[in-house]
């Protein structure tokens, strides 16, 4: 992908509103937590988000394409997975007292960040036909 | 004879000629046939095919639109070009995997296309790798064009299409224009027919071949049109003379053409075990990663700048599209300057060949500006070659000149009628200077308007425009444009889903 800088925030958020929404109500079931919690980490992933696109962003700079492959929105899912973690098991998260268990989380934040990057890397351009001429902003 | 009669009338006058801006009368007068269409595209192939297409489906009826072009099919050209440079059907070309002319959605990509078809996951991994622990994934031409002869039927894009060669567009008194057409010979009852149109879109591709000066003087000094060959030329000869007695080659530029002139001359060293030397010069050699700043640098070697690309990614969609946008007149220039140049993908074969030859000292490549080329008396070409370490004789038995097609848009004669009479002008880098929606500046008239896209434009706000994803970025522009000139509908997310379904399922897209 080609992504600018608000480009990136919008697809991420729209992309978590919907996809991410859809796939945590129909997850949330199966891991047995409560739709309180993993929306709440929903909202984190997309909060703690626009700092990370900040990030990626600058690390983006020193590429000479100014591009962000497919690979790299993949792997991203390892630090973000692991902080929001962290924050989760020090309780830092708002509404989310006790951390939901490790395995619930894993499988909850792996399934909406597999739906997100997928359809990002692809059928996002079928409705959005001007998306990916204009660094991933729909505004 | 009253045909022959009417074939000497149905010509440009000079009253036509001298005329900037054309009355109905004037052409009446000369007896040219005019035909009425809203919409005319010059050229008929990949630049005009992906407007049609954005047109059809943004629900353009195929009566609206017509294509004048010198070929029947719109990869004709492409075609021609890329198997004289080395790159015949099963190979594989520059552009990556999204960039699909058939598809202005780009999705399914090439790759998810191929896994599809050939039951393998192995596309995709690499696409994923891509472009960190693989090359650029990219497709083979001969899928390509399957596609495009697809979306061909699908839209009815053999009904639009006019056989013939443009001669001009003029201005047309009370808007829009006429474009002039010279039919095949004898097809029709006069020499030319004029199209009167409210829209005109050009895609001319390349004006023409430019050859080194140093060549083109050799060539017509000593007529000798088969030892130094232009590589977009037809020049199979080399490869086959090569095969029945050794001998060395020069190769010069540091294009992706270039890479795959080594290519074929390595591949067949190998493949029939020949002795054939390679001289390889550079006019700008470039021996590591370059650029002006740790963010702006772009990784080289051997000769070589290496870009996936002929620009950087970005250019297509991202950061670099932005900025560029936003640039005008020297500044535009210099940016031009420092992301483009002539490069090629650093693809891991090339490399291992290359090194291969240096290793074995039949592959030697250096820098150098070649000042003359002259017959020896042992039979051969020598070069005078001006280097960083002075002159010095560089002897071959065949040159290939891979430096290009970047002829002067001037000598295409629709271009130069443009230029002299149309209000056209030229852009920083001497094309044709078009707004950020792809309209030549200049040239508006009255409630019409002139396109253009492809090669002639590049220097604009835009600088991918003569590639695949260029063409259709360029055309998106010029239907959204349309659309707000009231022809065709702008595609929203509903129109563009509806859409995107028949295409999935091979359905026609519909008349209206
Ligand atoms: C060797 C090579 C490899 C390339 N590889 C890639 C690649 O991998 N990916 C990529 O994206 N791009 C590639 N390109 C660039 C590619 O050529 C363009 O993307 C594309 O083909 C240009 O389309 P076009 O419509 O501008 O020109 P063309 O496809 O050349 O079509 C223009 C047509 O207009 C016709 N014409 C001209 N004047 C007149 C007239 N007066 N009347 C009627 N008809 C006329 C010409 O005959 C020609 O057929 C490559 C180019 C070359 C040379």
């Amino acid at each position: 992908m080609v992504p600018v800088l608000s480009g990136r925030i919008q697809t991420r958020l729209v992309l978590l509103l919907i996809v991410g929404s859809a796939v945590t109500a129909v997850v949330t079931p199966l891991v047995v937590a409560g739709y309180r919690t993993t929306f709440a980490v929903l909202a984190g992933v997309a909060v703690l988000g626009v700092g990370w696109e900040l990030l990626y962003h600058l690390l983006m700079q020193f590429r000479w394409e100014k591009d962000w492959p497919s690979l790299f929105g993949l792997l991203t899912a390892v630090p973000e997975g692991l902080l929001l973690w962290l924050l989760l098991d020090a309780g830092l998260v708002p509404t989310v007292d006790t951390a939901p268990p490790l395995a619930a989380y894993a499988i909850h934040f792996t399934a909406v960040w597999l739906a997100v990057w997928l359809v990002a890397n692809g059928p996002m351009r079928v409705p959005f036909l001007r998306w990916r001429f204009r660094g991933g902003r729909l505004a | 004879m009253p045909e022959l009669e009417l074939r000497d009338r149905g010509d440009l006058t000079q009253a036509l000629l001298d005329n900037e801006i054309w009355p109905d009368d004037l052409v009446a007068e000369a007896g040219i046939p005019v035909h009425d269409v809203p919409l005319v595209t010059v050229g008929g192939g990949i630049g005009s095919f992906v407007l049609v297409d954005y047109l059809r489906i943004a629900g353009a009826p195929t009566a609206d639109i017509r294509v004048l072009s010198n070929i029947d099919h719109p990869w004709q050209t492409y075609e021609y070009l890329t198997r004289v440079s080395q790159i015949p059907g099963p190979e594989r070309i520059r552009s990556d995997s999204s960039s699909r002319p058939d598809n202005i959605w780009g999705f399914p990509s090439y790759a998810l296309s191929e896994a599809w078809r050939e039951r393998t996951l192995r596309p995709l991994a690499h696409v994923l790798g891509e472009p960190i622990f693989a090359d650029y994934w990219t497709p083979r031409v001969g899928d390509v064009f399957k596609s495009m002869a697809r979306e061909s039927a699908r839209i009815g894009y053999p009904k639009m299409l006019v056989k013939g060669v443009a001669r001009m567009v003029r201005r047309r008194a009370g808007g829009g224009y006429f474009t002039v057409l010279t039919p095949p010979a004898a097809t029709g009852p006069t020499k030319r027919v004029a199209y009167r149109s409210r829209f005109v879109h050009l895609a001319v591709g390349y004006p023409g071949l430019r050859f080194l000066p140093d060549l083109q003087e050799f060539r017509e000094k000593y007529g000798d049109f088969t030892r130094v060959v232009n590589a977009y030329e037809s020049h199979e000869h080399v490869y086959e003379a090569l095969r029945t007695r050794p001998g060395t080659v020069m190769v010069r530029g540091g294009g992706i053409v270039a890479s795959r002139v080594l290519q074929r001359l390595m591949d067949d060293r190998e493949r029939y075990g020949l002795q054939t030397k390679i001289v390889h010069i550079f006019r700008t050699f470039v021996t590591g990663a370059h650029g002006p700043h740790l963010w702006s640098r772009r990784k080289g070697g051997d000769g070589w700048a290496y870009q996936g690309f002929n620009y950087p990614k970005s250019v297509w969609g991202g950061q670099l599209k932005a900025k560029m946008r936003r640039l005008d007149g020297a500044e535009r220039a210099a940016e031009y300057k420092r992301m483009g140049g002539t490069n090629t993908p650093k693809r891991r074969r090339w490399q291992q060949q290359m090194r291969d030859g240096r290793d074995g000292g039949w592959y030697e490549a250096s820098q150098g500006i070649v000042e003359r080329v002259e017959p020896a008396a042992d039979g051969t070409l020598v070069s005078l070659v001006a280097g960083d370490a002075g002159t010095r004789k560089v002897g071959a038995d065949y040159i290939i000149d891979c430096t290009g097609l970047e002829a002067d848009i001037a000598e295409h004669r629709v271009l130069a009628d443009l230029l002299a009479h149309g209000g056209a002008g030229r852009n920083p880098l001497g094309r044709l200077e078009v707004e950020r929606h792809f309209e030549v500046k200049g040239t508006a008239s009255g409630d019409g308007a002139l396109y253009a896209t492809g090669a002639a434009t590049l220097g604009g706000y835009f600088p991918g425009v003569d590639t695949f994803l260029g063409l259709q970025i360029g055309a998106l522009e010029i239907a959204d444009d349309l659309a707000r000139r009231g022809f065709g509908r702008r595609i929203g997310p509903v129109r563009s889903t509806a859409q995107w379904v028949r295409w999935a399922f091979g359905r026609p897209v519909r008349e209206g």
